[in-house]
């Protein structure tokens, strides 16, 4: 009982010697473990020599012999450096133009006034409301008549602009004290180099929320790349684990199965480890995506 | 978040004659100018991708796709009606209503429950939030590969440990009666820790003092929840309903990976069905009217959701 005590010391909203809140904690704890089962299968089943047979495979007791033979088998069957190489050109693409775009955007919308500023912003509002992910059929037809079908391009086009990230950065923008641009105007600064010089260095925070929110999303993404990309050696990394995994099951090969989903996902994850408070709150901060 | 301030014009030339509206107007045009050039390099991929696609969403659905005995032809809302007749989308439609609401509701509680309990800044429950938030950042592919192990008949780790309590050793994927329901526990698995954060961001609105004071006045655990902390996160709860529910339109990739929509169609949800109509049956009009009717439907929800919201926060 100590023990519980302890852990359960100053979490939640709620009084010492009250028992329901500390079985809603114990709970949680229970729940957590469960939710970290699947990741442990993953790392005991990459490490289980393929001696240990099929019917030890789902033990979740690491084996006593490790061996690094299916991150090996893994490596052989798919080109995992190639969808990795893949994947960080997708998301480095799209957030470096999307960084453009939400910058020049969410300026205008902060501090200048034009003819048709709200039927624009409305404009912008609508692209949350209409869920892009069900537009993949139109979206696809226009990709391939631009000659971008089977291009990383056309996988990267449809998200250049982000209605999420012009209202982020406007909302970045709009917090800067006006004072700081004045000074810059009398000396002589234009439009651009007002940007440049003041807005984005003092925008960082919500530059790496952004980043963090768009890098995941587009790491993650299946469906559209599956559709414009043909060419196995244009895979990113979700489709080449599809491909891999329909492979690897044939041959019942589960040890390999869990090394390769093991190294599709480990990049993103030891990041989080590292940057967990950065993640969160830009989590938190997306709302609608 | 406040909408832009409608446009006002300069005073001075408010009272000008009639014959000078023209000049004002080019006036006010070329004021607006830098504004339109910073907007335009995003304008111009929204029109493409996102009201493009919507205007070709819309008229696609009204044509028929050339066969190799017909051209395109006009056919009115015959796709339209022809996908309300298909009844591999009127089930892919109730199966996306059973897997949204048999989704949004255990994950959703689930969050409020890791919320609650974990709601302050302490090293263990740090640990526990990252161990919950884990699943959210891995995509829903390598979801579905760890899951299908699990799912495995006999082998399994969910046979290997609990199957063998069972009288009978379930089909976990390959049955029609249970499939659908195992897919939505990787779904329920991956997205609890997501709004988890909604919630505990929200908890942060709810005053210590007046917890303690609640607290004081004999309030038990259950009374402060109800009377204090829920009333609280209304607008919490609206805001995670409406993205469970775009959620789980939109997340599809497990059904991709593990089960092509079957068995029988047990397993077909509305976006799939959209691919299957496009990619598979090159059938661009069936494919179009049923993108339509979901958009249609989602829209309509997000609007009222959105009014909901506005009017919550107008009144008193």
């Amino acid at each position: 009982m100590k023990l519980i005590d302890w852990l359960y010391k100053d979490t939640p909203l709620a009084t010492r010697g009250e028992i329901t809140p500390k079985l809603g904690f114990l709970l949680t704890v229970l729940l957590a473990i469960v939710w970290l089962i699947p990741f442990l299968w993953m790392v005991v089943a990459t490490l289980r020599p393929a001696s240990d047979g099929i019917n030890a495979m789902a033990e979740l007791m690491p084996s006593l012999k490790p061996t690094l033979d299916n991150v090996r088998d893994a490596w052989e069957i798919g080109d995992f450096p190639r969808y990795t190489l893949n994947t960080t050109i997708i998301c480095a693409g799209i957030l470096l133009v999307q960084f453009v775009t939400i910058t020049l955007a969410g300026f205008a919308f902060a501090r200048l006034d034009f003819a048709g500023k709200s039927l624009i912003f409305y404009l912008f509002l609508m692209q949350l409301m209409l869920v892009p992910v069900l537009l993949i059929v139109p979206n696809l037809s226009l990709v391939a008549r631009l000659g971008l079908y089977d291009t990383l391009a056309g996988v990267m086009m449809p998200f250049f602009a982000s209605a999420f990230g012009t209202f982020l950065m406007r909302q970045a923008f709009e917090a800067i004290p006006t004072e700081l641009e004045d000074a810059a105007l009398i000396d002589g600064a234009s439009l651009i180099q007002r940007i440049r010089h003041i807005y984005v260095p003092l925008s960082m925070p919500s530059f790496s929320a952004f980043a963090i929110i768009s890098v995941t999303s587009h790491w993650n993404d299946f469906l559209w790349p599956l559709m414009v990309i043909n060419s196995p050696d244009k895979r990113p990394l979700t489709v080449g684990l599809s491909v891999f995994t329909k492979t690897a099951e044939g041959t019942q090969a589960w040890g390999t199965i869990a090394a390769g989903t093991l190294m599709v996902i480990a990049p993103l994850l030891i990041t989080f480890l590292i940057f967990q408070k950065r993640f969160i709150s830009s989590f938190v901060t997306s709302g609608i995506k | 978040m406040s909408l832009a301030e409608p446009a006002t014009l300069p005073v001075a030339t408010s009272a000008a004659p009639r014959l000078d509206v023209p000049k004002r107007l080019v006036a006010r045009f070329k004021a607006s100018l830098p504004a339109y050039l910073l907007l335009l390099p995003s304008l111009v991929f929204l029109a493409l991708f996102t009201y493009g696609a919507m205007g070709r969403v819309l008229i696609d659905a009204l044509y028929q796709r050339a066969t190799p005995k017909a051209p395109v032809r006009f056919v009115g809302l015959d796709n339209i009606a022809a996908v309300l007749a298909d009844p591999a989308f009127t089930g892919a439609v109730v199966n996306n209503l059973i897997y949204a609401v048999g989704t949004a509701i255990p994950s959703i509680g689930l969050a409020l429950l890791f919320a609650l309990t974990l709601s302050r800044t302490h090293a263990v429950s740090s640990a526990l939030r990252a161990a919950l938030f884990l699943p959210v950042l891995i995509p829903m592919v390598a979801a579905s590969a760890l899951f299908m192990f699990i799912f495995l008949p006999n082998v399994g780790l969910l046979d290997y440990y609990i199957g063998r309590l069972l009288p009978v050793l379930p089909n976990w994927l390959g049955d029609p009666d249970i499939a659908l329901y195992a897919i939505m526990i990787i779904t329920i698995w991956k997205n609890a820790g997501y709004y988890m954060l909604f919630f505990l961001a929200g908890l942060q609105a709810v005053p210590e003092d007046v917890m303690e004071a609640a607290h004081l006045d004999g309030a038990g655990p259950y009374q402060r929840l109800r009377n204090i902390i829920l009333p609280e996160l209304k607008p919490t709860f609206l805001f995670v309903i409406v993205i469970a529910i775009l959620n789980a339109v939109t997340q599809v990739d497990h059904v991709f990976v593990m089960t092509q929509g079957g068995p029988s169609n047990s397993t077909n949800l509305v976006l799939f069905y959209i691919y299957q109509q496009a990619v598979e049956h090159y059938d661009v009009g069936k494919a179009s009217a049923a993108t339509l009717l979901t958009l249609a439907a989602l829209m309509g929800l997000t609007a009222l959701s959105f009014r909901t919201m506005a009017n919550r926060e107008g009144g008193p």
